[in-house]
């Protein structure tokens, strides 16, 4: 018999998945958090995690509240000041993913986590940039976890925080973006992927027992789907066994 | 050299109305005792400096204490907001808040730029954001040898930098390791300084290559052992993750907050 999961188990299965091949990841917390120590207690062992608080190659055996607990430090290979981490280790590219999260997207996968409404008088602060626009910008590659409604995937951005694809093809070599930028956007609905030549987010793959009408319904955009379009693998008995030893309900979305 | 002094004391000679105030600390020694006492010695109009303001912000920004504040992350990290942040941000209450936000990269580098007496910092970032439309801190700078455009931060140079440490020995020098964040960089970018430190040694062990500040660069020293709390101070004390999920609830509300603020703050002498 096929065992029960939850849309957000599934993320962030789908999520680890995306970490396979990879030597580092830079993480930040709440959903990423989860996706790359499942990852690296799952399939990739060697998988080295980077923290922002300067932690590298940190061993977590249980899910960080924040980044700088003090098991992050205690298991780490190293431990860096702050501009080091972001000077030497970071903007160099020398981290091969960035994980991110954010309140809302686009369909260029820019990401806000700043404010809700105006910036001069906001409806909801939230809590800013933190280290997202700098991983965004250099990492080779970044993977983008949130989950799905018309509030958070939306046609504008009411602040723009960290930039994906900009306003499509040739906006990162513009802005002298070194990394390639966001290689997939995975929601508790489905996976979306750039399109080759606009670099707009489209549909590429729907969670099991989820339809195209489903996403739609949860997309502020026009979305475009795949013709290729694929279901994701359910997760196995494995999967959601490390993902609930990982104490998942511990960590809230730190951007509410 | 570093002077040995109260907490209150310290406080007292060398935080002033208006000043500009770094409270550094990554997570990790984060000084709450020092910001317990600002808050009862009533200072206002601070500029309060810290890349991640914590709760030890969103307390003395619900305390009155501060009119701006610089940063680069303002949540309660893997809790959720910071309440009190929030309601000056979105209410003006207790008053407003001026904003002058950054990227953690970014922000760290204008304490290396004030540690190195230079005028700016220079990095890769910014580049088609709101942040950088948002902030007169932030500039375009080509680069003079390769042409490459990036973005220049501007120096900052507190006027006092407080940070919590795990030892000073007997001269004053001062001993910190574990995530050691940007405390170096913004106690020597700022004009003066306070360390609170758990433990005063006759000597350090000389076993790791920890961050050590000699105590010509530091104004005055406080023996407050558990000053970080409930952040940790690593060989000393554990994180207090509970009191962070508490804060949540507790900061909600004006009301609470502000009893805990008598209970907790006021109420309790210094240390």
């Amino acid at each position: 018999m096929k065992r029960a999961f939850t849309t957000d188990e599934i993320m962030t299965i789908a999520a680890s998945r995306e970490l396979i091949g990879a030597r580092s990841c830079f993480v930040g917390i709440g959903l990423p958090s989860i996706a790359a120590n499942l990852a690296r207690s799952l399939h990739s062992p060697g998988l080295v995690l980077v923290y922002e608080s300067g932690t590298i190659g940190a061993k977590p055996t249980r899910l960080p509240l924040s980044i700088g607990d003090g098991e992050l430090a205690r298991t780490a290979d190293i431990v860096v000041s702050v501009p080091e981490i972001f000077n030497y280790w970071l903007q160099p590219g020398r981290i091969d993913v960035g994980m991110l999260s954010g309140a809302q997207v686009d369909c260029f996968a820019n990401l806000n986590t700043t404010v809700i409404g105006s910036y001069e008088h906001p409806k909801v602060r939230l809590p800013g940039a933190g280290g997202a626009p700098e991983i965004a910008t250099a990492c080779p590659r970044t993977i983008i976890v949130m989950r799905q409604s018309k509030r958070t995937f939306v046609a504008h951005l009411d602040f723009l925080t960290t930039v994906g694809f900009g306003v499509g093809a040739g906006s990162r070599a513009s802005l002298g973006m070194p990394g390639a930028g966001p290689s997939v956007l995975i929601s508790d609905l489905g996976m979306f992927r750039p399109d080759p030549e606009t670099f707009e987010m489209i549909l590429t793959s729907l969670h099991p027992g989820v339809s195209v009408v489903d996403v739609r319904n949860a997309t502020g955009w026009d979305l475009k789907v795949s013709g290729e379009l694929i279901e994701t693998a359910e997760p196995t008995d494995e999967e959601l066994d490390y993902v609930r030893r990982l104490n998942f309900g511990t960590s809230a979305e730190a951007t509410n | 050299m570093a002077e040995f002094l109260t907490l209150e004391s310290a406080i007292a000679a060398n935080v002033h109305d208006g000043d500009v105030v770094a409270l550094e600390g990554f997570t990790h020694l984060i000084p709450f005792a020092a910001g317990h006492e600002i808050i009862r010695q009533r200072r206002r109009d601070l500029t309060l400096v810290r890349l991640t303001p914590d709760l030890i912000c969103d307390q003395l920004i619900g305390a009155g204490c501060a009119r701006k504040l610089i940063f680069s992350w303002g949540g309660n990290p893997g809790v959720g907001s910071l309440h009190r942040f929030r309601d000056a941000v979105e209410n003006g209450w207790p008053r407003s808040l001026d904003l002058d936000e950054h990227t953690h990269a970014g922000l760290a580098n204008r304490f290396v730029a004030g540690a190195a007496g230079l005028p700016f910092a220079v990095l890769r970032a910014y580049a088609g954001t709101d942040v950088r439309a948002a902030n007169s801190t932030i500039a375009n700078v080509t680069c003079p040898f390769t042409g490459e455009v990036l973005a220049a931060v501007a120096a900052i140079r507190p006027d006092i930098t407080i940070i919590h440490a795990q030892q000073a020995d007997r001269a004053g020098n001062v001993r910190l390791w574990g995530i050691t964040g940007v405390q170096k960089e913004s106690v020597l970018a700022a004009t003066r300084s306070i360390v609170t430190v758990e433990e005063i040694v006759d000597n350090f062990s000389d076993d790791r290559n920890a961050v050590v500040l000699p105590s010509w660069t530091v104004t005055a020293i406080a023996h407050v052992p558990g000053g970080c709390y409930p952040s940790y101070a690593a060989g000393y004390s554990e994180r207090d993750n509970d009191y962070y999920e508490a804060w949540e609830d507790l900061s909600r509300d004006r009301a609470v907050f502000e009893d805990w603020l008598e209970r907790r703050v006021y109420e309790r002498g210094s240390a």
